[in-house]
């Protein structure tokens, strides 16, 4: 390039141009790229909904435990009230099961006490206790979606 | 053919005796190769032949150099992909129907059962062969003069190996592929434990948007095996195929395969179907030639080695075929007797005790038993990262081409190896004795065990043996050597303890034996 066409910082026109140009068209094409990747995410889940029926309080009589195997949910029952805290190990997502002690994944080990609480093994967290609330036909809702902190347990009349 | 005044019966009377010569020859190009002229011509030609060189240096045709490891895992990559297309004939990608037509594949469809064996063998088999030809290229120093990119491309197709067989046992929608998916989209999401640490989830989650991208959803669904089935037979082959395509090219404009500066032959190498003339053809031993390209390094025919080069056709493709023969051959007898596993349909309310991932995920599943986070994202992560530069921080270019490079490589390898065996089995026998941080002091903030496990001061040892090494030897190949050694026996020791010595909850065991029956 001969001295007339650059400007002060070195770049000629025809260069800046140029540049420009194949700039903008990497741009556009991430961009594009960028938004097509938008349809990965569904904005319909066909899944099972996170908010469940559990049947009535009489269900669960004091000093029971049932676990709703379509749910991964165990449902406590004892004198301070019903309680659910969810089966889904913390670590990786397998399924827990109960032991004298409290509760044992199969797959890496972790071990949980009675309330949930990590006692061994790789978890992370200690497993989730649920929201559980009544409808007006007196039938219990439990929303896995919404978690409470550990102890919280309902008394239904 | 001078015929014009033949009759046009005759002509074509003509022509049909010779049908055999015209097609076969139409088929090459350049008719038959008779001499070397044509023998050369038939490689240059022929699409699928023209990635070959002319001729070939006799040090890759030795089998105790190569030992035909990446010719099988390119052997093995055709039978995987050509069975998977057999099954794909009555293999539907729906929760409902999956699990069920492969049960057909396995029980109804003549030959089903064998056809889906050999895709399940030679896809795992690619895995072993892969690794087995990295082994080779960078114990026989190969990775360099040129050849650095291609040592990554290895390894991007060594990862694209693993997804492959990864994705591939999600299909069948059995206990392994829904509890794999459970496990793999959890590993994918295990940033979040760092994110919530920091309290930034809300804004930035890297961990649930991989999830979701794998999943669909939140739970493994229809959506999730469609996408699953989408990577095995579409994204992921294309991958696979697209950089196997620059691996090949860039051995050719590399030079072709390594070899020693200072080749000598010996006794076998003799033993040629067309041993080189030393006076006649085209190519007489005396003199040299110059490729008329713009080819980087050394290309065989350049330098003075022109006499230690055979003709590629018919040397090297004999061998080429021997070897797709023998693969061919053991990978349908091993289907023949061993069959690939299928569990039961896939149970969202009970995983398996043990939940197993195959084999060759095994010590990757004893690292993520320390931590979800570190053993499944970081330290792979990380190990791929130190694969990946070996040829940018080792840039010695003497003995390139020869085992080990020296005698102080041998010992330097074998030094790496007692060590980190013993260090290793060590660390096991200590965790699996005294357990960990959680088991001393339940409230160990769960940052501790993330940072401090036993995979990570594994690596810790690693990255320290491998530095004191290129101190002690004072060159960065002994280090390469030394950093190999230890990622390839690490894989050996941790797949084995996850295969044969963890049992139910993950617990240990000397033998299967010794499993509670429940």
């Amino acid at each position: 390039m001969s001295n007339e066409t650059r400007d002060k910082e070195g770049v000629s026109r025809r260069d800046f141009l140029g540049l420009a140009a194949f700039g903008t068209a990497i741009l556009a094409s991430l961009s594009a790229l960028a938004g097509s990747l938008r349809i990965f995410k569904p904005n319909v889940y066909y899944e099972e909904s996170r908010k469940f029926k559990i049947g009535r309080p009489e269900n669960f009589p004091v000093g029971t435990v049932k676990k709703l195997h379509e749910r991964n949910v165990f449902i406590f029952s004892d004198d301070d009230g019903i309680y659910a805290i969810s089966a889904v190990c913390t670590h990786l997502g397998c399924i827990v099961y109960p032991t004298e002690w409290g509760f044992q994944c199969p797959c890496h080990g972790s071990k949980f006490n009675k309330d949930g609480k990590v006692i061994g093994g790789p978890a992370p967290r200690p497993l989730e206790w649920y929201e559980i609330s009544e409808e007006v036909d007196g039938t219990l809702i439990i929303d896995s979606a919404k978690g409470v902190p550990k102890g919280t347990k309902y008394i239904f009349a | 053919m001078t015929n014009s005044n033949q009759s046009g019966l005759s002509k074509l009377k003509e022509n049909l005796i010779s049908l055999k010569i015209s097609f076969l020859g139409s088929f090459l190009r350049s008719g038959w190769p008779i001499s070397d002229k044509s023998r050369s011509a038939v490689i240059l030609n022929n699409f699928f032949l023209h990635f070959h060189g002319v001729k070939t240096h006799m040090n890759t045709l030795r089998a105790s150099y190569t030992l035909g490891l990446g010719l099988i895992s390119l052997f093995l990559l055709v039978i995987v992909s050509i069975s998977g297309v057999f099954l794909m004939v009555y293999y539907s990608p729906s929760i409902e129907h999956a699990y069920n037509t492969i049960k057909d594949i396995n029980y109804v469809v003549s030959g089903g059962l064998l056809m889906r064996n050999i895709h399940k063998w030679s896809g795992e088999a690619m895995i072993i062969f892969v690794i087995l030809h990295m082994a080779r290229v960078l114990y026989t120093n190969s990775y360099k003069d040129g050849r650095e990119l291609n040592w990554v491309i290895g390894i991007v197709l060594l990862i694209l190996t693993f997804v492959l067989n990864l994705s591939g046992y999600m299909l069948p929608w059995d206990q392994l592929s829904y509890w794999a998916l459970v496990i793999v989209a959890n590993i994918m999401q295990s940033p979040k434990v760092i994110t919530d640490m920091l309290g930034i989830t809300q804004y930035f989650d890297p961990g649930g948007f991989t999830k979701e991208l794998l999943l669909g959803g939140i739970t493994p669904g229809k959506e999730s095996l469609t996408r699953v089935y989408l990577l095995h037979i579409v994204l992921l082959p294309t991958f696979i195929f697209l950089f196997l395509g620059v691996h090949f090219w860039r051995i050719r404009k590399d030079g072709g395969l390594s070899k020693p500066e200072a080749f000598e032959r010996n006794e076998s190498d003799n033993a040629y179907a067309l041993p080189p003339k030393k006076s006649e053809g085209i190519f007489p031993t005396y003199k040299t030639y110059g490729l008329m390209e713009l080819a980087r390094g050394k290309t065989p025919s350049v330098d003075s080695d022109v006499e230690n080069t055979v003709l590629s056709w018919p040397n090297l493709l004999l061998a080429e075929v021997a070897v797709f023969m023998l693969t061919l051959a053991g990978v349908v007898v091993y289907s023949f007797f061993m069959d690939a596993p299928l569990r039961e349909l896939a149970n969202a309310a009970i995983p398996e005790n043990p939940a197993k991932a195959p084999w060759y995920f095994l010590g990757l599943q004893e690292l993520v038993s320390y931590s979800a986070f570190m053993g499944g994202v970081v330290l792979p992560g990380i190990a791929i990262l130190g694969l990946v530069l070996i040829p940018y921080l080792d840039r010695e270019k003497e003995h390139v081409g020869i085992w080990f490079s020296s005698r102080q490589g041998k010992i330097v390898a074998l030094q790496s190896f007692f060590t980190g065996v013993a260090v290793l089995i060590g660390l096991l026998a200590f965790v699996i004795n005294f357990g960990w941080f959680r088991n001393w002091w339940p409230d160990v903030p769960q940052i501790l065990i993330i940072l401090i496990n036993p995979g990570t001061i594994w690596l810790g040892f690693v990255i320290g043996w491998s530095l004191w090494m290129i101190r002690k030897t004072d060159s960065t190949r002994m280090g390469a050597i030394a950093l190999f050694t230890l990622f390839l026996l690490s894989y050996v020791i941790l797949t084995y303890v996850g295969t044969e010595l963890r049992g139910p909850n993950w617990d240990f065991f000397w033998s299967k034996s010794q499993w509670p029956i429940h």
